[in-house]
């Protein structure tokens, strides 16, 4: 078991014609997901490394009836591919692009709250579930199958996360990449809801930054309604207020959004925190031996 | 981007937002000029820098001196501005180092009858933006939250069809505005919302924003930045940029492509990925070190980049050594070994190096670093990397 995607999960590329969106497509294959063809307007009925390309994402759905859309397209017109993706009808939508304006997103999830569709992301490296699909950009051989769910703000801190607890021998059900921007389509409550009613998901692993307060909303959601261990970690302890740290979302504005009142409302919640980034795997690790007790 | 006061209002003036008569000025005899230009009994001398706390910062080499002072003639305007233009401005905002004044403001004294607060922000809870208004304006905003919360009003603004009339009025009479007053607002505050939507800001603000005795609602003070990733469709706003307000390491990094943040540390980072990147500052502090910088080479950095921030990071005199942190993904590990060597032979390595090397060919690059015979110290991990880079500090 897993969320949200698993090896039923049929998966298009829109922007599979660029660059990274061919290679990761490539990948995402030879890991095993099925990658069932791509999306590039204008390049209909050819054909690029075996996969089939259609000029909207409607026809591909019709047409390879994917479930999934994996999105690479530039960032301004990224905001324009997600919703392509939601009025196709495609249930879940991964938006790998980073650089999108804030206030497409704005629109984009306005009309989304509309529709079906779930979005992850966008600027996230989108998800994996170890043995079954990979989908997006994450390297498939640091993580192994097993109890752990993992979230997270930040894609190489999800792999240094994933690579502690696949060494203290703790597999994980899915990896998830939520993303670092301000406004994205899957946060952190989403993904803490889906793991705690997913049956194969023993324990869970966040991942937040600074910026926001998207932490203290899902520590808020644990005291109320995980009952699995929770282990956490906060990047950016030493990051000085006013300064972007990368991510659009990673700012710590108005005295707000620091990493000491985000330790504390999780650890207010019971989260096992770790307070190095060497920690996250120790952490998980303590968190479950602690609810064994 | 920041942009500072005068831009914003000049743009603010384009988009129909009512703002006092004002003039830049460059030389003391500029700002006499202007004086006497806007004709008024009184006129205000404004510091342009891009930082908050003008008002009650003081100059580095003239104490005495504020950073926004009101004159009275020519000849004031004039005298202020001698000590205002080249000298250092030191204010809540700017550090202890302060900015030096360029570039000064000189602008109309209006007859105040109400002082409020403006700002309007993309609030990520609301998923949207959102308009803030307060009775208290002058202050810091943050301050008026913390102790005065039912002070602060707040409407969301549709991300379309912007700030509609009926929210406009509803926050003029709940601030307790009156007459043509009233009218005002319903104008400007619609006009400042639209502004920020067409233009893309990140933040808008306006403190103070007054009302004068004849009932008219005036941007005293403009506060405007733009998103970055939506620059591509304002090409005009490049020309607004002043890189003499930017730090000359991060221009530098910007151009290469890469994310940089200057700190007042010594060890210099080069990591991939921004929570990594953040989490490898971190770490460093753990163990009792101070990075000199934040670096994300991103996931798409070629050999070319990543030498070029080598080449940033030695540039720094404060570096007395380097802490490189890759966790491979998409980035290939011996792409940044590569990188790395190049670095050696082009920029040459003048402090110790300490690396730590995980994931995608992370065998070929450990492989590379070892065939290479540079002096570089391996990590084995993300705590004994850090334990050594500081150790390297001690010895």
């Amino acid at each position: 078991m897993s969320i949200l995607v698993d090896k039923n999960t049929r998966v298009i590329t829109q922007g599979i014609t660029g660059k990274a969106g061919l290679f990761h497509s490539q990948k995402c294959r030879e890991y095993g997901t099925q990658m069932v063809g791509g999306v590039t307007p204008g390049k209909g009925g050819t054909e690029v490394d075996g996969f089939p390309i259609f000029n909207t994402v409607e026809e591909a759905v019709r047409k390879t009836g994917a479930n999934c859309s994996l999105i690479f397209v530039p960032p301004p017109f990224c905001g324009d591919a997600i919703l392509e993706a939601a009025d196709a009808g495609v249930p879940l939508i991964i938006a790998i692009t980073e650089g999108v304006p804030v206030l497409d997103m704005v629109r984009v999830m306005k009309k989304l709250k509309t529709m079906k569709s779930r979005l992850v992301g966008p600027n996230c490296p989108g998800l994996l579930t170890p043995g079954a699909a990979k989908i997006g950009i994450m390297p498939g051989q640091i993580c192994t199958p097993g109890p752990v769910g993992v979230v997270s703000r930040s894609g190489t801190l999800t792999y240094e996360a994933a690579w502690q607890l696949t060494n203290l021998g703790l597999g994980q059900t899915t990896c998830v990449g939520i993303g670092g921007d301000p406004i994205n389509g899957t946060n952190f409550i989403d993904c803490l809801d889906l793991f705690q009613k997913d049956p194969a998901t023993e324990a869970i692993l966040m991942m937040g930054e600074i910026g926001g307060n998207a932490e203290q909303q899902a520590a808020e959601f644990i005291k109320k309604n995980v009952t699995k261990p929770v282990a956490g970690f906060i990047a950016g302890s030493t990051a000085p207020p006013g300064k972007r740290m990368g991510h659009a979302g990673a700012i710590i504005s108005g005295g707000g959004g620091t990493a000491a009142e985000k330790v504390a409302a999780l650890q207010a919640a019971g989260v096992e925190m770790a307070l190095s980034p060497a920690d996250m795997g120790a952490a998980m690790k303590r968190a479950i031996e602690r609810n064994r007790r | 981007m920041k942009i500072h006061e005068y831009q914003g209002k000049q743009l603010f003036a384009t988009a129909g937002v009512a703002v006092p008569k004002g003039i830049v000025a460059r030389t003391p005899d500029e700002a006499a000029a202007a004086f006497t230009q806007l004709g008024g009994a009184i006129a205000v001398v404004k510091s342009q820098i891009h930082a908050g706390g003008r008002g009650k910062g003081t100059f580095k080499e003239h104490p005495q001196q504020r950073g926004v002072v009101l004159v009275r003639s020519a000849d004031e305007a004039r005298d202020n501005a001698k000590r205002m233009l080249g000298s250092t401005l030191v204010t809540i905002q700017t550090g202890p180092d302060g900015k030096q004044v360029n570039t000064l403001y000189v602008e109309q004294g209006l007859d105040i009858a109400r002082e409020l607060y403006l700002g309007v922000v993309v609030d990520r809870d609301v998923g949207g933006p959102v308009l803030i208004m307060s009775s208290e304006g002058g202050m810091n905003i943050e301050d008026v939250a913390a102790k005065t919360p039912e002070k602060i009003l707040t409407e969301p603004i549709d991300g379309e069809s912007g700030l509609a009339g009926f929210q406009a009025r509803k926050l003029a009479f709940k601030l307790g505005l009156e007459g043509t007053a009233i009218r005002s607002a319903e104008t400007f505050l619609k006009k400042v919302c639209k502004f920020f939507l067409d233009s893309d800001c990140s933040m808008a603000e306006i403190n103070p924003l007054v009302v004068t005795k004849q009932g008219e609602m005036v941007a005293l003070d403009a506060k405007v930045s733009f998103d970055d990733n939506a620059m591509f469709r304002h090409e005009s706003f490049n020309a607004l940029r002043d890189l003499s307000e930017e730090n000359a390491m991060e221009v530098r990094a910007g151009e290469a492509g890469l994310s940089f943040v200057k700190l007042e540390g010594n060890i210099g980072c080069l990591v991939n990925g921004a929570g990594l990147a953040m989490s490898t500052m971190d770490i460093i502090k753990l163990h009792g070190g101070e990075p000199a910088n934040f670096l994300d080479v991103g996931g798409g950095a070629n050999v070319d980049q990543v030498t070029e921030a080598f080449r940033i990071l030695l540039a720094d005199p404060n570096v007395k050594a380097v802490l490189v942190n890759i966790f491979g993904g998409i980035m290939k590990c011996d792409v940044i070994v590569e990188a790395l060597l190049s670095a050696y032979e082009k920029v040459g390595f003048n402090v110790p190096l300490v690396v730590r090397l995980e994931g995608t060919n992370v065998e070929k690059a450990r492989e590379m670093l070892a065939k290479s015979g540079r002096p570089i110290i391996a990590g084995i991990d993300l705590t004994d990397a850090a334990k050594k880079v500081v150790a390297t500090l001690k010895a």
